[in-house]
């Protein structure tokens, strides 16, 4: 995909041209580069939608002048540019001086490297065959009768990105992603039902192996047949009862009920006015229960091929895997550099992780889930499943909602399974369960083994003013709750 | 900021070097955004944000291939750019077969809208919001600068829309989830409305201060504001009104639109392109009607009809853009006027916002979400206390249906604060909501 060098790479140019574009009398400065281009392919009910290309690219200064700090973000990386941005962002942090949140200068001198792990190149495969690929996927979910819609798209994103300070650091990482998806809904009367592949959720970073990971040229009829038997299959039953969750479910159950509470630009209140704040206070750490002894949650950027992996973050922190929960016991939050400096500052001093990210160059980093992982037990699946008297087995997300400090939740799946007296039994449609997020993780009674482990991941995670869309990791094993409330549609 | 000479300079250069009968669609979205992140109203965040990408489809006879590439504002950069793109459209459109569903605009209609710049002094806006704030804890963002939206092809057409906007987005918080929020946007500052919005939020927090109410899950009386009303309405708006999504039975109004279920005879929704602030074009030049009317006496009429809809359904298109979501949304006023709603409300629920809406059964149309921010009890026509926050689960055919009383008499105008991306100009005018039952459940 590399067509047109958006903005150089070269670090020795970019620090270069940074001291040169600043007045003199700043503290300290970085400039971000991004360099990314990206391929999206889309095929619906045997129609080949037009191929869309893209080439993005600018920069980020940040400025930090007595105590303020400032962004400017642009697309023209010229000298002169990059001029005029030192400039805006130099203002910016003069008029804030004495104004802000507490802040600190990163000081970063370190330097190095990361590139996504490929083993199956792009490069190898032209457009014709992986439109061919898609085609082919999306005829296989065209099985006529109630099938009234198809289609199988293919996403791909080259991002370089390199941070430099003008304390010497060096900060160069390269990513690969691909993001495969698979759609087929059936309808009859006023109902319809839709299956998907992991409702986006089996991506990651490398090329065409990460299509091979969760069998995306073997899923398609599956789907299909699935979605014509759920118009048929009954609706999910209503009560309180055992909840068995697929890793594709999962990774909504975590990233929102685990993941956006722990985020300590949100406990510090960042957050209020828009993605919201946490029912988790900084006093719980160390000490707060959040789940049953079998919950371990790892940050984790180093699981190789996961979305959300990287060696540094986007302060150039270097990233290390870390537990966040340790037996159901809550040790540290998502929070980055200046976030542990300003809860710090604030009497409260908790060790973080390296999670301050920006979603591209035109905006600023801020505390982000990476890969946040629950960690695999040692149950599997027949264990999991004949361990339940009466309940369901749900799989892939479909809707998800929970209240803005993270306690409240229901989630919807596509699919769902009863499972009576220990086997799994009937399909049945709509299913939805909801709780509350302490209670329904103390709640957890079963955790399965490393066969039940899946590496996913969700690309579009939505937070920040200005607005961030990030891709985050999750990996999970199959899980079992008790004590669920579980229900399903009116009709 | 790229100006509209600059991009019809930049096309034309770019179709001179068409080969054939090759068609050049070209559309540009730009901004040049400052921007100030609050948190206890101190800064957490500021700067800017300069940014132009230009959207390409190089088409020939059925063929054609599309990219998007981020612009400089220097001209040779930009003009090399856009050629080295074309180019590689042009490689690729042999790879790809015909597109049945390719429409172009054939008719040029150039438009041309550049509103006025009376933005305000940045310095003198943030110092307003921080002299507002006084020792309250304030959170939210302020944005402010002009965006543009450009459409050109290689037969002529040329439309550019630009407007210079300011908007405020921001919360009074209490303590932990008690809250007011409010907001304050428009194209030139004016004192009085933000002290009075300053103060209407003020005001709540002399009741959100009250012992708090949890309140058992079951069916309550209440009232949605206009901003209430929009996180529901949002919801709809990935889907609901586009025909792709309602012929492939995809739309949660699957119900509204095959006639088996219908909202209230009030119920009148639209997509209001000549009382909202989006393009009147869309990205590949095709005009957007004044007005489309997607629900008239609570029955399905029409719905956005984008140029591929159009030839794969055997439809007009209307303007659509390829999403086929409003951006101008507008739900009719009713006979209530909104200072007698809680009066009329007398015992129940006021529900000052909601959140985090999603669909617990599309098909249905039954949507939930939380309350958040100040929702209160009212009690005799008065607010009693603050609730603390409440899930609900209901169907659209129940709340702008069976369970409406009173739509309010003049719909709230309301600018998309959305930023994702960019700065886009969307808005939404809506009516506050009297309902007779509202279902909650956690």
């Amino acid at each position: 995909m590399t067509l047109i060098e958006m903005v150089p790479t070269d670090a020795d140019e970019l620090a270069r041209r940074l001291a040169a574009a600043l007045p003199s009398d700043v503290d300290e400065a970085t400039l971000r580069v991004v360099d990314e281009s990206s391929e999206w392919l889309r095929v619906r009910r045997g129609t080949v939608l037009p191929t869309r290309s893209g080439f993005d690219g600018g920069a980020m200064i940040t400025v930090w002048v007595d105590g303020g700090f400032g962004h400017a973000a642009t697309s023209d990386v010229s000298d002169a540019g990059l001029r005029l941005a030192a400039e805006a962002a130099t203002r910016w942090a003069r008029a804030t001086s004495g104004h802000t949140v507490p802040v600190a200068p990163p000081e970063l001198r370190r330097s190095g490297i990361y590139h996504s792990p490929v083993t199956s190149t792009w490069a190898t495969t032209d457009l014709a065959d992986r439109i061919d690929l898609l085609r082919a996927r999306d005829a296989e979910m065209d099985l006529g009768g109630d099938i009234v819609d198809h289609g199988a798209s293919l996403g791909r994103r080259n991002v370089h990105s390199v941070l430099v300070s003008t304390a010497g650091g060096v900060i160069d990482q390269t990513f690969n992603f691909t993001y495969p998806n698979l759609h087929v809904t059936a309808a009859r009367g006023g109902d319809a039902q839709t299956r998907t592949y992991g409702a986006g959720s089996f991506c990651g970073q490398g090329d065409a192996e990460v299509l091979d990971r969760f069998g995306f040229h073997t899923a398609a009829a599956e789907l299909a047949h699935e979605a014509l038997a759920l118009l048929d299959a009954p609706n999910c039953p209503t009560g309180v009862m055992d909840l068995v969750l697929a890793p594709d479910q999962m990774v909504l159950q975590i990233h929102e009920s685990i993941g956006h509470p722990l985020e300590l630009d949100r406990i510090l209140g960042d957050e209020r006015n828009y993605a919201g704040t946490s029912f988790v206070t900084p006093d719980m750490f160390g000490t707060f229960r959040y789940g049953s002894d079998l919950l371990n949650v790892t940050f984790d950027p180093t699981v190789e091929g996961q979305l959300a992996s990287y060696a540094f973050d986007d302060d150039g922190t270097p990233a290390t895997r870390q537990h966040l929960i340790e037996n159901g016991i809550l040790q540290r939050p998502l929070g980055g550099a200046l976030s542990q400096r300003r809860a710090d500052l604030a009497g409260m001093p908790l060790d973080g992780v390296a999670n301050s990210r920006a979603c591209s160059w035109n905006r600023p980093p801020i505390d982000r889930m990476a890969n946040l992982n629950v960690e695999p037990g040692d149950q599997s699946f027949d264990d999991i499943i004949s361990s339940v008297e009466h309940g369901v087995f749900l799989r892939t997300n479909t809707s998800w909602s929970i209240d803005d400090s993270r306690n409240k939740f229901q989630f919807s799946t596509e699919i769902g399974q009863v499972i009576r007296d220990g086997e799994l039994a009937e399909i049945v449609r709509n299913p939805s369960y909801r709780g509350i997020s302490r209670e329904f993780w103390r709640n957890l009674s079963g955790v399965g083994d490393a066969s039940t482990f899946a590496v996913m991941g969700t690309p579009n995670c939505g937070k920040g003013e200005l607005n961030q869309m990030i891709g985050t990791g999750h990996a999970s094993p199959m899980c079992r709750f008790s004590d669920v409330e579980v229900f399903g549609a009116d009709r | 900021m790229i100006d509209p000479q600059y991009f019809d300079d930049l096309v034309t250069t770019a179709t001179a070097g068409l080969v054939g009968d090759e068609i050049l669609l070209a559309s540009l979205d730009a901004e040049q955004t400052d921007f100030v992140r609050f948190n206890q109203a101190k800064v957490r965040q500021a700067g800017n944000v300069r940014q132009s990408t230009l959207g390409l489809d190089l088409i020939e006879g059925a063929r054609h291939t599309q990219a998007t590439v981020e612009l400089t504002g220097d001209r040779e950069t930009d003009a090399g750019r856009t050629a080295a793109v074309i180019g590689l459209l042009r490689e690729q459109r042999a790879a790809v077969p015909e597109d049945p569903h390719l429409i172009v605009n054939t008719e040029p209609a150039s438009t041309t809208h550049i509103g006025a710049d009376s933005l305000p002094d940045h310095g003198d806006a943030v110092a307003a919001i921080v002299d507002g704030a006084g020792d309250r804890d304030l959170v939210g963002v302020y944005t402010s600068g002009p965006t543009a939206s450009g459409f050109a092809n290689s037969l002529g057409q040329r439309n550019w829309f630009q407007t210079s906007t300011f908007n405020v987005d921001w919360t009074f918080y209490l303590r932990a989830d008690k809250a007011a929020k409010a907001g304050y946007a428009g194209f030139e500052w004016d004192d009085a409305a933000f002290d009075r919005s300053l103060r209407d939020a003020a005001g709540k927090l002399d009741a959100l201060g009250r012992t708090p109410i949890d309140l058992a899950p079951g069916e309550y009386r209440s009232y949605l504001t206009p901003a209430a009303l929009e996180e529901i309405i949002a919801l709809l708006s990935y889907g609901a009104f586009g025909v792709r999504s309602q012929k492939t039975a995809q739309s949660s109004l699957l119900r509204l639109v095959a006639g088996e279920d219908h909202l209230a005879a009030s119920v009148r929704i639209s997509e209001d392109t000549a009382g909202g602030i989006a393009p009147n074009f869309q990205e590949q030049g095709f005009l957007r009607p004044d007005e489309v009317v997607f629900v008239d006496a609570g029955r399905a009429t029409d719905a956005l009809v984008s140029p591929r809809s159009a030839v794969e359904f055997d439809l007009a298109p209307n303007g659509a853009s390829t999403d086929e979501s409003p951006r101008s949304l507008a739900i009719a006023g009713g006979d209530l006027d909104a200072d007698d709603a809680i009066a009329e409300l007398g015992t129940g629920l006021y529900v000052g916002n909601l959140w985090y809406t999603n669909y617990s059964d599309r098909s249905a149309c039954r949507v939930t979400g939380m309350t958040r921010f100040a929702t209160f009890w009212v009690d005799g026509g008065e607010i009693v206390a603050p609730v603390n926050v409440m899930r609900f689960d209901d169907t659209l055919y129940s709340l702008l249906g069976s369970k409406l009383e009173a739509l309010t008499s003049e719909p709230e105008f309301l600018f998309d604060n959305s930023t994702y991306e960019r700065r886009t100009p969307a808005s939404a005018k809506l009516p506050g909501v009297l309902v007779s039952g509202m279902k909650f459940t956690l």
